[in-house]
């Protein structure tokens, strides 16, 4: 095995080995497109990608900026990649860990075949929390992003700054179990560098025991604190590989259900419900924290739905496209402490 | 103590918490009803909606009845396995599970929401259970967390 030495070693090995699989698949005709990730127009990001001819393939890149989850490009909501002639195409989709659960979620839900979806398999090593390291930056502009060893470099004019990665990581990716694709054994040559088979995963949700052991007025002070820059924008929604609703509850209008306004209890409300609506079908990207405008927070939201769903009804998201989902099953001797009983 | 202070204190203890409750057609309501029927005493600080099933319960209106200002809300279907529509209640309680957890994570006070089984004949049982729900919402106070502040 080659020793790997540093974030930007690994990363251009697993990028050029994505590469050479992407050509080989479009030049045997396997897929007719592929999604993938490019760089994109300011330093510190990438953005989505379609490609469909061989020489394009130079295009795709892999790094720790690539956040976006690509799932979102095959959800009925978004068009379907389908040619006049040829019908429905073939689509090839370069995924991390969360990207290959959220399609193997999105097939439980049988939202999408994966029959017609050739999944190109990245072990990720985490997305950079952009938006803490531009906090700390400050009013200065960030002109050139790289990596050396495991440390983010960060440079502008008359600046230059290292930020350790393993810190400056989006949280959701330091909690990460599942880092490549799902079903590998599936695809198995499908995939670019060490990628794993996940059989069950093992998780002690440490990080959110703390928050949970707060009063009840603590805990809503500190939502209130931490939601309180919402615009509702819902950036959150739109990045969401899951959420696909043709009509959202925040844009029906007959009837209204909740307030639109950036009132206190109308956010809440929406972050209550968005909440309701991953529960069991989080697949822990992290994207809708990414994407946030104002930097809010929303993972510990989804972490704590991950821990709901482990504890109550042993399930983890995305792993296996056979298993039903929690909230579109049920179980005759599910745990009811929570009733109301005589005494 | 002043007039006014003295005025407050009786205001505060003369308050009484608006529950509204919602029973599913087949057995909480008619438990409800025969509650009333067997003339067995229970709080009046209920205001029922009879709703089809306890399936029928979607978490958004349990949410709205919060910020629309009710104290309290109380769902109560039939009990697992005696769904007029086999399974209604057991893919409602999934979802019961989960809204009173993320109350709770959200720092809404779980005793706001309560959730309960109770059958046609158990007009004993819902007027103990009914009781006992306006006891915690009373505890608990006025619900102000989802005032609008204008």
């Amino acid at each position: 095995m080659v020793m790997i030495v540093g974030l930007e070693e690994e990363n251009k090995e697993i990028e050029s080995n994505m590469r050479e699989l992407a050509r080989g698949l479009l030049k045997e005709k396997k897929v007719d497109v592929i999604i993938g990730y490019k760089k994109g127009t300011l330093p510190m990001m990438s953005q989505p990608i379609i490609i469909d001819k061989e020489e394009d393939v130079d295009k795709l890149l892999w790094n720790n900026t690539c956040y976006v989850n690509l799932a979102k490009y095959l959800v009925p909501r978004v068009a379907k990649f389908v040619d006049p002639e040829k019908g429905n195409l073939k689509v090839g989709v370069v995924a991390k860990g969360c990207v290959g659960r959220a399609l193997i979620h999105l097939a439980s839900e049988n939202r999408i075949n994966l029959d017609e979806i050739t999944i190109i398999g990245i072990p990720c090593n985490g997305v950079i929390n952009r938006q803490r390291i531009e906090m700390e930056i400050g009013e200065k502009e960030i002109l050139e992003v790289t990596a050396s060893g495991n440390n983010i470099v960060v440079k502008g004019k008359n600046f230059e700054k290292e930020f350790p990665f393993d810190e400056y990581m989006n949280e959701l990716c330091k909690q990460c179990k599942i880092r490549s694709p799902p079903l590998v054994s599936k695809f198995p040559d499908l995939h670019v560098g060490a990628c794993e088979e996940y059989a069950s995963i093992v998780d002690e949700f440490d990080d959110i025991a703390e928050f949970e052991a707060k009063s009840p007025e603590e805990k809503w002070a500190y939502i209130q604190d931490a939601l309180s820059v919402c615009t509702r924008c819902y950036a959150c929604r739109e990045a969401c590989p899951m959420c696909y609703c043709n009509l959202c509850f925040v844009d029906q209008n007959k009837p209204i259900w909740f307030g639109k306004t950036t009132d206190m209890p109308d956010i809440i409300v929406y972050h209550l419900i968005r909440a309701m609506h991953m529960a069991g079908r989080c697949v822990a990207c992290g994207a809708c924290s990414l994407v946030c405008p104002m930097g809010i927070d929303l993972n510990f939201i989804n972490r704590k739905l991950e821990k709901i769903v482990k504890q109550r009804f042993d399930f983890t998201s995305g792993l296996d496209p056979d298993t039903l989902p929690p909230m579109t099953d049920f179980k005759m001797e599910d745990a009811e402490e929570f009733m109301l009983e005589e005494d | 103590m002043t007039e006014q202070a003295i005025e407050k204190q009786t205001e505060s203890e003369k308050w009484e918490p608006k529950i509204i409750a919602f029973l599913c057609n087949w057995c909480s309501y008619a438990g409800a009803d025969l509650a009333g029927v067997s003339r067995i005493q229970y709080p009046p600080n209920i205001r029922i909606v009879r709703v089809p099933c306890s399936g029928r319960i979607n978490a958004y209106f349990i949410i709205k009845s919060l910020t629309d200002g009710w104290d309290g809300v109380v769902v109560s279907g039939c009990h697992p396995g005696d769904c007029h529509y086999i399974s209604g209640n057991l893919v409602a309680r999934r979802r019961f599970a989960i809204l009173k957890e993320l109350l709770e994570f959200f720092g809404i006070e779980p005793g706001r929401v309560n959730f309960m089984w109770a059958s046609a004949a158990e007009g004993e049982r819902f007027a103990v259970l009914i009781r006992k729900a306006t006891e915690i919402v009373k505890k608990l106070g006025p619900n102000k967390k989802f005032e609008k502040k204008w």
